[in-house]
């Protein structure tokens, strides 16, 4: 459905974008994953038609973006990373907007604003100025107008950024609604626990995709094995921890430490003796399974991750 | 060109300028305040001249002198001066800007010979307005010896004619219903049209960059054509109503005689405000910040339509190079045509050449706007 092959972008001496290839197939949710400045939003524009790619070719829905990009721009809808909408234009008038752009008749746009609009808890607020509407609102906002024609690909650039978690929720709930309607859907997130929910992911990073694969594929790629340690001072023990025999990563969690180990059954014990030798006696080394967030920093480095 | 997308564009754009106090002010209260200071600043007329008067005499004949003056309301009496010493003090104080001196033998030189002098003393730090005051006198003092002349010529039994030794044709003659109100204002309507249709648009594109809006729409399927009519559209009508305003005000405020016919007023005025607001989007493609672009838009207009437009300066009294420059300011032709159609009534056919100078600037401002635009962020 969406393919990309060796993509580059340079904006003057820095490369955005090295050399990003990837294939999404149809009815995917599929996760640009990568910390600021690794591409993620050049690679969007990319897709958009928005952005010219120096090299590399793209195939959305069967169409070239590079050769036919107005063509592309009728299958698919982005949502650009900063609001894109009319602020001081209604709600009600930036999705009539929008579906008129894309030639939507008018019972299919009052049927799927009506759908959209109840699914996004925004039916009392159709006639308030997007201007006034808060963060998350105006990304489901955003999200509204980009599904007011019916897309077959829908591009997201970081469109939970700034969102409180109830909002998040119902703009999931959208997406996974979508997919069961077969759009595929590309986003990019820098948010980990929003990585797991998709499909696919690519690890980006410095322009450059360093894995692709499913977020449980992914896990099994990382070396070694995690144990968490609940703990009232983790800096103090990531400082006690890291560059001891056998460990290779150590992650803070919020209240806990992640560690990553060669050998779990091996290492437990020991962690536990040293803990009690610094006058930690009793900590708890549990195992865990790792997240999305740990195989990244295992994958590629703490501090290309960060 | 996809009409819906097109109609969606312009109700949008609409909705905005209606929503933004700053693109309204600009829209209506603009051409309001520019015609104000236009109109009434530039005037190259000078009326009441505060003239101070030391009359010597103080006879019939000299009042009747005194009279004359303030009669032609040209002048008006500031002050009556007592001695010679009060001139200078007068001059000084700026209480005047002319004196008119009568002789003490004034009235006996006049029955005698039938001729006499009246002093007229100017201000000559403004040399412009005291060239203009000194035609006024004489074109005055002119009426005033053929009046003279006459009661001379009756007093004494000779034709009028026989007297002939005072030539009282003054060589420097100011037609007194010559009004440059009539000349200016048409100029001034093209220019406050110029300035404000420039400004309008010069914002509409630059504002969605600000914004952060332009993203989003470029990955529509809009088309760049699409964007440039959709976007025109509302400030056409609101070019068009700047427009009724200003002409209306030039013909019923100003009383500028209109001689011309309205279809010719209606089509060149519609092809010249298409002109100017596809001048200034052509800026707002070019310059991404709003502010940047209403500055460039300013100045890019405002001096060449206000030097090189024809409206106070004539472009045939310019140098050859200038006057070729002038050819690339649109504003000109909208001023000939103006002219033409207040002043002498001229129709469709004798304004061929500033109209087709204007058809000529739509196509190619018009053409140079529509490609200026790409739908790409690089």
């Amino acid at each position: 459905m969406v393919e990309a092959r060796s993509l580059a972008k340079t904006f003057g001496s820095v490369a955005a974008v090295r050399s990003a290839t990837f294939a999404v197939s149809r009815g995917e949710i599929f996760g640009l994953v990568g910390p600021d400045g690794a591409g993620k939003t050049t690679i969007m524009r990319m897709l958009a038609g928005v952005l010219r790619p120096d090299q590399g070719e793209i195939l959305v829905d069967g169409v070239e973006v590079l050769r036919e990009p107005e063509r592309a721009k009728r299958h698919l809808s982005y949502m650009p990373q900063r609001f894109g909408l009319y602020e001081d234009l209604t709600v009600g008038e930036n999705i009539f907007f929008y579906g008129e752009l894309f030639g939507v008749t008018k019972a299919e746009r009052l049927e799927r604003t009506s759908r959209l609009l109840d699914a996004a808890g925004l039916v009392p607020f159709q006639r308030r100025l997007a201007g006034q509407l808060s963060g998350g609102m105006k990304q489901k906002l955003g999200l509204i107008c980009a599904l007011v024609h019916t897309p077959a690909v829908l591009l997201l650039d970081e469109p939970t950024t700034g969102v409180d978690p109830v909002s998040r929720r119902e703009f999931w709930s959208i997406l996974y609604d979508l997919r069961e309607t077969g759009v595929t859907i590309l986003l990019s997130t820098a948010y980990m626990d929003e990585a797991e929910r998709c499909s696919r992911l690519a690890l980006l990073s410095a322009g450059e995709i360093r894995y692709c694969d499913t977020p449980a594929r992914l896990k099994e790629q990382m070396p070694g094995a995690l144990v968490s340690i609940p703990s009232g001072e983790p800096r103090r023990l990531r400082a006690l921890l890291s560059g001891q025999p056998g460990v290779l990563g150590v992650l803070l969690m919020g209240d806990r430490v992640h560690v990553r180990v060669d050998d779990r059954d091996r290492r437990t014990p020991e962690l536990v003796r040293l803990l009690a030798a610094q006058g930690l006696a009793g900590a708890l080394v549990e195992p865990a399974e790792p997240g999305i967030e740990d195989v990244f920093v295992a994958l590629l480095g703490e501090r290309e991750a960060a | 060109m996809n009409a819906r997308r097109v109609r969606a564009i312009a109700f949008k754009e609409a909705l905005q300028v209606w929503r933004d106090p700053r693109s309204l002010a600009v829209a209506l209260l603009m051409p309001f305040m520019q015609l104000i200071l236009l109109g009434y600043g530039v005037s190259l007329d000078i009326k009441h001249v505060p003239l101070c008067v030391y009359d010597q005499e103080m006879s019939q004949q000299s009042r009747t002198v005194v009279d004359g003056f303030l009669s032609s309301g040209w002048f008006s009496l500031a002050r009556a001066l007592p001695n010679e010493a009060a001139i200078r003090t007068a001059m000084n104080r700026d209480q005047c800007s002319a004196v008119l001196v009568i002789p003490a033998d004034f009235s006996r030189r006049l029955a005698m010979t039938g001729r006499a002098t009246v002093q007229g003393i100017f201000d000559a730090t403004d040399v412009n307005t005291t060239n203009i005051a000194m035609g006024y006198a004489e074109g005055a003092t002119a009426r005033l010896a053929s009046e003279f002349e006459s009661k001379y010529a009756a007093a004494h039994g000779v034709e009028p004619s026989a007297v002939g030794s005072v030539d009282l044709e003054p060589s420097t003659w100011f037609n007194e219903t010559l009004d440059s109100r009539n000349f200016i204002i048409p100029g001034v309507v093209a220019v406050i049209l110029a300035l404000v249709g420039a400004q309008l648009t010069s914002l509409t594109i630059s504002r969605e960059w600000e914004r952060g809006t332009m993203e989003q729409l470029i990955s529509t399927p809009v088309t760049t054509l699409e964007l440039m009519a959709g976007k025109l559209i509302p400030y056409f009508a609101i070019g068009l109503i700047d427009a009724a305003f200003c002409l209306g005000a030039a013909i019923f405020w100003f009383k500028v005689p209109f001689r011309g016919d309205l279809f010719t007023l209606f089509v060149t005025t519609a092809l010249f405000i298409l002109v100017v607001l596809g001048f200034g989007y052509l800026i707002s493609v070019r310059v991404r910040s709003q502010l940047g672009a209403s500055q460039i838009a300013l100045l890019v207009t405002l001096l060449p339509t206000t030097l090189l437009s024809g409206y106070t300066f004539p472009i045939d009294q310019m140098p050859a190079p200038i006057r070729a420059i002038s050819l690339v300011v649109y504003a000109r032709y909208y001023v000939s045509i103006l002219r033409g159609l207040f002043l002498k009534g001229s129709g469709l056919a004798g304004l061929a050449v500033p109209f087709a100078g204007l058809c000529v600037s739509a196509l190619v401002i018009l053409w140079l706007a529509a490609r200026a635009f790409h739908k790409r962020l690089d």
